[in-house]
């Protein structure tokens, strides 16, 4: 074993690349294969497995000859992209070793996300890394390197609060709303309007059980084609008044220039309904919601500048959170270190011994040959004796090699032994 | 003071500082321990009170020291029922506080032995006095979710997402959970009511003798009873459900140590120190 192999990560991410490019080079799961079956050729290259989604590229790769091995990846890209090297290199960026480590575990822990901690990157680098187990394109190194990875990225979820608080107004509308409600089941809902976010919000909120939809459009006919869309109940538009009793969440995203909910209308109702509790979520703009509903009692008004507001404040927290993520990181980047480089005492131990024991056996040899008149039993002695000698003087080296000395040190004890018994000659 | 009273008020010191950790660093086993260590002295406290009344022979509820043991005990003892039932675990940190603080003042106040007193004897009284207690620590409870449905929703409408936004449950749940507690409360209450009644009637020989305490108790009970009523009706909740729960404990507090110490009464023995 001579030089050590590395461990190289090339790819390019939303803060490198335009989105352009991002689409331009973005690979699909047929490429993924055919590019780790291309990669697997190539001598440079030991272990491979390549990751895509919308934010970033990246291949990680084990290799003998990094210079040859990065070369060999950017032109197939270009090959495959039909996009010539020089108009993607400047966004490339190449980590070799610890920073390598580093920028998976960090990609996995979604502290390289765009938004932090959004929870779909580790599913999207299992996936890629199943990928690369089927093609037997990943070895020791990568399932390792990729075990603790996944390790790492549930760590930090759980120790960390950066998943925790939503950072989309939908979801943070949904999570008022569970402060208010607790659950949301047999919860009814009613939209008032269409447009994506609030569509979105009501998604949430039939993930999360809420049961009954109504939905109401100026237009008939698109309140249809909702309702049916979220298995609900269109209304005309001037029913909505009436629906107030019985619903509890309202999502109103339309173009009106006026209120389409009043203070009066709600206030009307408030004995109808028990005095439960209702929940607006006005997303539109100029306002649906008369904002003096939020003065009545068991009603509460949240309008788009509210939530953009939550969202805002629960960004900052994640990042606050992605602080103490990037500690775990560090951690780990410096376990890993050290498992790696355990890698390389083992095989010099080995190497070790087995030079002492040639020398052993060669000089024992030599010395019965002149000593014909020693009885088998004698030999017997004299071999023991061997065997003995060798192990004692390997046995200090060997422990100071094996012990947990800091490891830069550690690799300076491997480099002189090897000199010292001049074990890299021995092998080539 | 008795070292058994001590250990009782170490462990709800020890489970007052762990819901309040619990509070700033909402580990889950904080509030477990803090359960557990209210839960141990809950345990102790009942053997103390037990020992107490073996040894003494009359029910304690002959001073303000014995009285108001007994209300920690029964706030501690409900508390606990309730936490197991609804897991509103925040109301840990008004509960537990709560318990502590009632059972410091009592240990600081003197325990002169009573004279025997025949009418502390009687199986209608001990229902009585244990109805009460139990039913008023209920009410006790039902301030706590009303004070922190206030605190949550002050935060909700107020759309300043503070300290407690995150801390605290859903206004359904404190609302849900207050709710459940005056109903229990109100109707041990009740029946706490009405053995006093017959109580009344064995000793005096009448129900009712327009005592203080006897007038503010029946105030009491037409509050909660207009509560209920409202709720049920009307559907009076949250906000304002609240804000009664808070303001009928205020006039239980009144009723329990206010007329005693204001008023003179036959309840006066209670609250002699």
């Amino acid at each position: 074993m001579g030089s050590m192999l590395d461990i190289v990560l090339l790819g390019l991410n939303h803060k490198t690349a335009s989105v352009a490019l991002r689409e331009c080079l973005a690979i699909s799961e047929d490429e993924t294969s055919v590019a780790l079956k291309a990669f697997q050729e190539l001598p440079a290259i030991r272990e491979v497995m390549l990751f895509s989604t919308c934010n970033r590229v990246e291949v990680l790769m084990i290799v003998q000859e990094k210079k040859n091995a990065v070369g060999a990846v950017k032109d197939f890209l270009s090959e495959l992209k039909q996009l010539p090297v020089s108009e993607f290199e400047k966004s490339l960026y190449i980590h070799e070793g610890d920073d390598a480590v580093r920028h998976v575990f960090r990609v996995a822990a979604s502290l390289d996300s765009m938004v932090v901690g959004e929870p779909q990157i580790l599913g999207q680098i299992k996936e890629a890394y199943q990928m690369a187990a089927t093609k037997k394109t990943s070895g020791v190194l990568l399932n390792k390197l990729l075990h603790r990875t996944f390790f790492v990225a549930k760590r930090i979820r759980t120790e960390t609060g950066i998943g925790d608080n939503a950072v989309s107004i939908s979801y943070a509308a949904v999570e008022l709303g569970r402060k208010i409600f607790g659950t949301f089941e047999g919860k009814k809902v009613l939209l008032i309007g269409a447009g994506e976010m609030a569509e979105l919000a009501v998604e949430h909120l039939i993930r999360n059980r809420a049961e009954d939809i109504l939905v109401a459009n100026r237009t008939f006919e698109t309140g249809v084609d909702l309702a049916m869309k979220f298995k609900g109940q269109a209304i005309r538009f001037d029913e909505i008044e009436n629906a107030l009793k019985q619903v509890d969440i309202i999502i109103s995203s339309t173009g009106s220039p006026n209120y389409v909910v009043t203070r009066d209308h709600v206030k009307g109702i408030a004995r109808r309904r028990h005095n439960r509790p209702l929940f607006f979520i006005d997303i539109a703009v100029p306002r649906d919601i008369d904002p003096e509903i939020n003065r009545l009692s068991n009603s509460y008004v949240y309008d788009i500048d509210d939530l953009q507001g939550i969202v805002d404040e629960n960004v900052e927290d994640r990042n606050k959170e992605a602080i103490k993520g990037e500690r775990i990181v560090d951690e780990a980047v410096i376990s890993f270190r050290r498992w790696y480089e355990n890698l390389e005492v083992t095989p010099t131990i080995v190497e070790l011994r087995k030079k002492i024991e040639e020398v052993a056996k060669g000089e024992l040899k030599k010395t019965q040959h002149t000593l014909r008149h020693l009885s088998a039993d004698d030999i017997m002695a004299i071999n023991r004796m061997t065997d003995a000698m060798v192990n004692k003087i390997l046995h200090d080296p060997t422990m100071l090699l094996k012990s947990n000395e800091r490891h830069q040190e550690k690799s300076v004890y491997l480099d002189v032994t090897r000199k010292l018994f001049k074990l890299d000659n021995n092998t080539s | 003071m008795e070292p058994v009273l001590l250990v009782v008020i170490i462990f709800y010191m020890l489970s007052t500082i762990g819901y309040l950790i619990y509070l700033f660093l909402q580990k889950d086993y904080l509030q477990k321990s803090g359960f557990y260590l209210l839960a141990t002295g809950f345990l102790c406290h009942t053997v103390e009170l037990g020992y107490q009344f073996v040894q003494s022979g009359h029910f304690p509820v002959s001073n303000l020291y014995e009285t108001l043991s007994l209300a920690a005990w029964a706030i501690a003892g409900v508390f606990l029922l309730f936490q197991y039932r609804y897991r509103l675990k925040i109301l840990g940190i008004y509960a537990a506080p709560l318990v502590t603080f009632v059972m410091v003042i009592a240990a600081r106040l003197p325990k002169v032995p009573s004279e025997t007193q025949t009418i502390l004897n009687s199986v209608w009284l001990v229902v009585h006095v244990v109805a009460i207690f139990i039913g008023e620590a209920a009410l006790a409870l039902a301030c706590g979710a009303g004070l922190l449905y206030l605190l949550q929703e002050n935060n909700i409408k107020s759309k300043k997402r503070g300290f407690f936004f995150k801390r605290l449950p859903s206004l359904e749940l404190l609302d849900h959970t207050g709710y459940a507690c005056i109903v229990t409360g109100f109707t041990i209450m009740t029946f706490g009511l009405i053995t006093g009644l017959i109580y009344a009637k064995s000793i005096w020989g009448r129900f009712w003798s327009w005592d203080p305490k006897e007038v503010w108790s029946g105030i009491t009970w037409l509050l909660y009873a207009a509560l209920l009523h409202q709720r049920l009706t009307f559907g009076w909740r949250g906000r304002r459900a609240a804000i009664m729960a808070i303001i009928g404990f205020a006039v239980i507090l009144f009723t329990f140590l206010g007329v005693n110490f204001f008023l003179k009464g036959h309840h006066g023995d209670f609250t002699r120190l």
